[in-house]
């Protein structure tokens, strides 16, 4: 930030004539593409944002069908409506939707058109990125979800617990099918938190530091953190499934030295952090909508972000709460009881907050608050019996009956349907500049209260008399009869509330439009005009309070008169304001990226990857990835770390930001950071298995043939030459930073062969040593082992590569480095993880 | 430790070390981070032992006094951090509520934010090392 010296003249804002100007430019910049097909090429955050929600919407109501089904099969005993393995699939499917295909994408796809507004930027860091991760989630989602049509659904619940679903002739095409497919839509999961994490951290407007944030925000930013260090684990799990599956790995099996609870652990790490990460936006979304109907502050800022954090951390130490009946020792049963009874505490904390704002606010009646309040109250039952089910004896008696499924009903219901109907009824608004009808809304809502209720309270009963989870049917001597009626009955009344909820949404279309801010909000993304631009917000505010809109004079003016930052588009680019991490100052504009058919075809073309494995098409597979690297290769040669046409720009207000920065300030460097964040956590999973099986084995690592391996010598010349390729890169940073050009080039060629070597190195030792993978866990780990850092190595090498290209083709310059110092992230990273692997079957064998 | 406001107001109006010390995202979760460490402390040497033994009635030698030391050191940890962040979170200036746009204000929050994490890792933390009293082996 540099004080304005030049002869700049700024633009006069109280000229009509200027704005008008202005305008047309951003107008111009930010057009949507047209034409049948270029219209889905774009990147625009609202547009994405809606065409996600309603696809999640969708899920949604397609997952309550097959529920429905389930209801009716249940109605009443012995019934044959649809036959147990029918049966088997359609709950499978349902959690498995419920959970992938709704719940966190509905809250990824909410944030990606809530953030931008809330925080008055033009759009998301990456909008490019967004884009990517839609079309892997619709093709992923459509592809899970569409087996059920083709009688190949995954079948064995949706934690997929083996050996059932790992022996390839207890369970077929389905198992794949959820491995593969719901692997690709995690992959989107993952794109979407690296991009909401920088969006928060980096692209708030000019003064809204940490403490002025929307505690909306503060959630997304927890809840996206969570995800990467949630979803990875899994990731590590489904790696290993498959191996298992399609090359005989035995990872799960006990035969072979696995173990099945193996799974259970990888799953839960990321299960139980899962259902944080479908309650907090949701309970975000109050976090927003109570203010405003208290029409006051909320209450207890930081008290709301110690319950966010604090239950982000205690939800990571629950997860054996799942597995309280597989025989664990019993302490370590009580550690997980103790941290599931000590979350209570956080999540009881912000349900405080909420009554105790409202209560001392001025509250206006309205329908996002009775969903909000009932939500509320389902919620509470919810976690009232999650704190009985913590308690080990108790758990012991419930697990795998109804009782479970009732808890954890009202737990989502109530955590995440209900809120998602609450934002659904206060953000219509926003998105449309129509109000949905209240009438509509509170009739579905008392429907949809009741139903919900009728539906799962009962179930408490019939498991607590005997009724186990998932089954097809039950004998009419277990008296569970007119409990079972009860719930089916409420499950059709629940439906026809959501049902009233649809026609209310399609009934809006023929509405008038409300007033702008029609509840009369304070938070910034009320700025939005009901004849919305696509430009996303006039001028980018300069906040000094957590209400602006109440707070600060004459704001929604000075928004819409372009008085505040960045208010024209001189340059036609797309651009947003990057600022710092704890205080918001401006450190740069972005040029964003606009519309292109490139992100839609890197998602095809990774579809076909994890679709044709799906099929044991391994040729057309590969062929696919080729695919993949050659579209994510041009998408960044093309549009990425662009040098611009001058250093610096003229936000207004006198102050001037560079157009490019690297390193820690830029957010493409924080992105690689927090995309390895994930990465590295995966791989720890991985490593987790490791030292897993040698906790339960008591000659680990075994002897004998084929077992032998992979010695000491490879792993440590790997080591060695994976240092030395992470050495060459860094030093290549280093001296090309001071200028020297030639020597960074030379130092990128050392780099790529160093690491080149390392990737054969690594894979040297368990081939010579003859590692048998399908013979036993050991060899299968230390193997997987070793290819996860050769894959890693190798795309190492791709980048070493790419980056020396960019040199060569004048495309980086000292100035201009970002691409250099973002791949040296990346061997930080890979220098951990070689060490790690190395370390780990080189050496710990010798020390086992 | 009750003093009069008067005496406290005095206090926290002079210079102290704990305030030059920076705040950022980072030092917030000190506490928790503190929780989690000992957390896998406490399960990680149950785990590997009761895994690594044949016979279910195993003894756990050694680590009621493991535990006892292990929780000590963290609850110290979670106390010293929610000491600095106390003093920090009273750094005088601006009028209250503390939420404006200004440094100390940011920095007030953040602190105080730190202070509340700290209290729910102390109590988090006094949880996990309570089933030691209980078990004492593998069972």
């Amino acid at each position: 930030m540099t004080t304005e010296s030049t002869p700049y003249v700024a633009p006069d804002q109280n000229d009509p004539a200027v704005r008008k100007g202005q305008e047309d430019r951003l107008r111009e910049v930010w057009k949507p593409p047209s034409g049948w097909f270029f219209r889905w090429t774009d990147v625009n955050n609202n547009r994405i944002g809606v065409w996600y929600t309603l696809t999640a919407f969708g899920f949604m109501l397609f997952a309550g069908v097959l529920a429905l089904i389930m209801r009716t099969q249940l109605a009443v005993p012995n019934n044959d409506l649809v036959t147990a393995n029918t049966f088997n699939q359609l709950f499978t499917l349902h959690g498995s939707m419920m959970m992938f295909l709704f719940a966190v994408p509905m809250f990824e796809a909410v944030s990606i058109i809530l953030l931008p507004q809330l925080l008055g930027a033009r759009d998301l860091p990456f909008p490019r990125l967004s884009s990517f991760g839609y079309w892997s989630f619709l093709i992923g989602g459509v592809f899970v979800s569409g087996s059920i049509f083709f009688d190949a659904a995954p079948d064995g619940g949706w934690f997929m617990y083996p050996p059932l679903t790992t022996r390839t002739d207890l369970s077929g095409l389905g198992a794949d099918i959820w491995m593969l497919g719901l692997s690709f839509i995690e992959v989107s999961s993952v794109a979407a938190a690296v991009e909401l994490i920088v969006g928060v951290l980096k692209c708030r407007p000019p003064g809204m530091r940490l403490n002025l944030m929307p505690l909306y925000a503060w959630y997304i930013l927890v809840v996206a953190v969570m995800i990467l260090f949630a979803f990875p684990p899994l990731i590590a799990g489904d790696v290993l499934f498959e191996m298992e599956r399609l090359l005989n790995w035995p990872f799960f099996n006990a035969e072979k030295g696995g173990d099945p609870l193996l799974w259970q652990h990888l799953f839960w790490i990321f299960g139980h952090p899962e259902v944080y990460i479908v309650f907090l936006p949701s309970i975000a979304l109050f976090a927003m909508l109570i203010p405003t109907f208290a029409q006051r502050h909320l209450l207890g800022y930081p008290w709301i972000v110690l319950a966010a954090v604090g239950t982000a951390f205690l939800s990571f130490g629950l997860w054996v709460h799942h597995m309280f009946t597989t025989g664990l020792p019993k302490i370590s049963l009580a550690f997980f009881a103790a941290a599931s009874e000590a979350v209570a505490i956080p999540t009881g904390v912000q349900i405080f907050v909420f009554i105790a704002t409202l209560w001392a606010g001025n509250v206006k009646k309205s329908t996002p608050l009775l969903y909000a309040s009932g939500s509320l109250a389902v919620f509470v039952i919810g976690g009232l019996t999650g704190v009985m089910v913590a308690v080990a004896p108790f758990d012991w008696q419930a697990h795998d009956t109804y009782f479970i499924v009732a808890h954890l009903h009202y737990v989502l219901i109530g955590g995440t349907l209900l809120p998602l109907f609450a934002g659904l009824y206060y953000y219509w608004p926003l998105i449309t500049g129509k109000k949905l009808s209240d009438r509509l809304g509170r009739i579905a809502f008392w429907i949809m209260f009741v139903g919900m209720n009728l539906t799962f309270f009962p179930m408490h009963l019939s498991g607590l008399l005997g009724m186990p989870r998932r089954v097809f049917t039950y004998p009419e001597e277990l008296g569970i009869g007119g409990l079972n009626l009860a719930s089916t009955i409420g499950s059709y009344m629940f439906a026809l509330g959501v049902v009233i909820v649809c026609i209310d949404l399609a009934l809006s279309p023929r509405r008038p439009k409300a007033p702008r801010n029609p509840w009369n909000a304070g938070t910034l993304e009320w700025l939005a005009h009901p004849d919305d631009e696509d430009w996303g917000i006039r001028s980018v505010p300069l906040i000094e309070s957590r209400y602006p809109i109440w707070d600060q004079k004459n704001f929604v003016q000075k928004v819409d008169e372009g008085r505040f930052f960045l208010p024209d588009a001189e340059e036609m680019r797309r651009e947003s304001i990057v600022t710092s991490v704890l205080d918001a100052r401006p450190v740069q504009v972005i040029r964003l990226g606009t519309p292109s058919v490139k992100p839609m075809m890197t998602a095809v073309a990774l579809a076909g990857v994890f679709i044709l494995t799906t099929y044991h098409l391994y040729i057309w597979s590969a062929v696919s990835g080729v695919a993949t690297l050659a579209c994510v290769l041009w998408w960044l040669w093309t549009s990425t770390a662009e040098i611009p046409e001058k250093p610096t720009k003229h936000i207004g207000h006198g102050i001037e930001v560079p157009l490019y920065t690297s390193g820690p300030s830029a957010p493409g460097w924080w992105a690689m950071f927090i995309t390895m964040m994930a990465d590295a956590t995966a791989f720890s999973g991985l490593v987790f298995g490791y030292f897993f099986f040698w906790t339960i084995h008591n000659d680990f690592p075994p002897s004998g043939v084929g077992l032998n391996g992979p010695g000491v010598f490879w792993p440590m010349v790997a080591l060695a030459l994976t240092l030395a390729g992470w050495a060459a890169t860094v030093g290549a940073r280093e001296v090309h930073r001071r200028g020297k050009v030639g020597a960074g080039r030379a130092l990128l060629v050392v780099g790529i062969v160093a690491t080149l070597a390392s990737l054969f190195a690594g894979l040297a030792g368990p081939w010579y040593s003859g590692l048998d993978p399908e013979l036993h866990v050991y060899p299968a780990i230390v193997w997987t082992l070793a290819i996860w850092t050769a894959v890693h190595a190798a795309i190492g090498v791709i980048m070493q590569g790419y980056t020396l290209a960019r040199s060569l083709a004048g495309k980086m310059t000292p100035v201009y480095d970002a691409d250099l110092r973002n791949i040296t992230v990346y061997h930080h990273f890979l220098a951990l993880t070689g060490i790690v692997t190395f370390c780990t079957i080189g050496l710990f064998p010798g020390v086992a | 430790m009750t003093k009069p406001d008067s005496d406290r107001q005095l206090e926290s109006n002079r210079k102290h070390w704990a305030r030059d010390l920076k705040v950022t995202l980072w030092t917030l979760i000190i506490p928790p981070t503190i929780w989690a460490v000992h957390f896998l402390f406490c399960y990680l040497w149950v785990a590997v032992t009761c895994a690594k033994s044949s016979a279910p009635g195993t003894a756990l030698n050694g680590f009621p006094l493991a535990t006892l030391i292990a929780t000590i050191a963290a609850l110290l940890g979670i106390v010293a951090a929610g000491y600095i962040a106390r003093v920090q979170s009273e750094t005088p200036g601006d009028p209250p509520p503390h939420e404006q746009g200004t440094a100390i204000d940011r920095l007030r929050f953040l602190a105080l934010s730190t202070r509340l994490l700290a209290g729910l890792s102390f109590v988090a933390v006094i949880f996990t090392a309570l089933p030691v009293i209980i078990f004492g082996d593998c069972r």
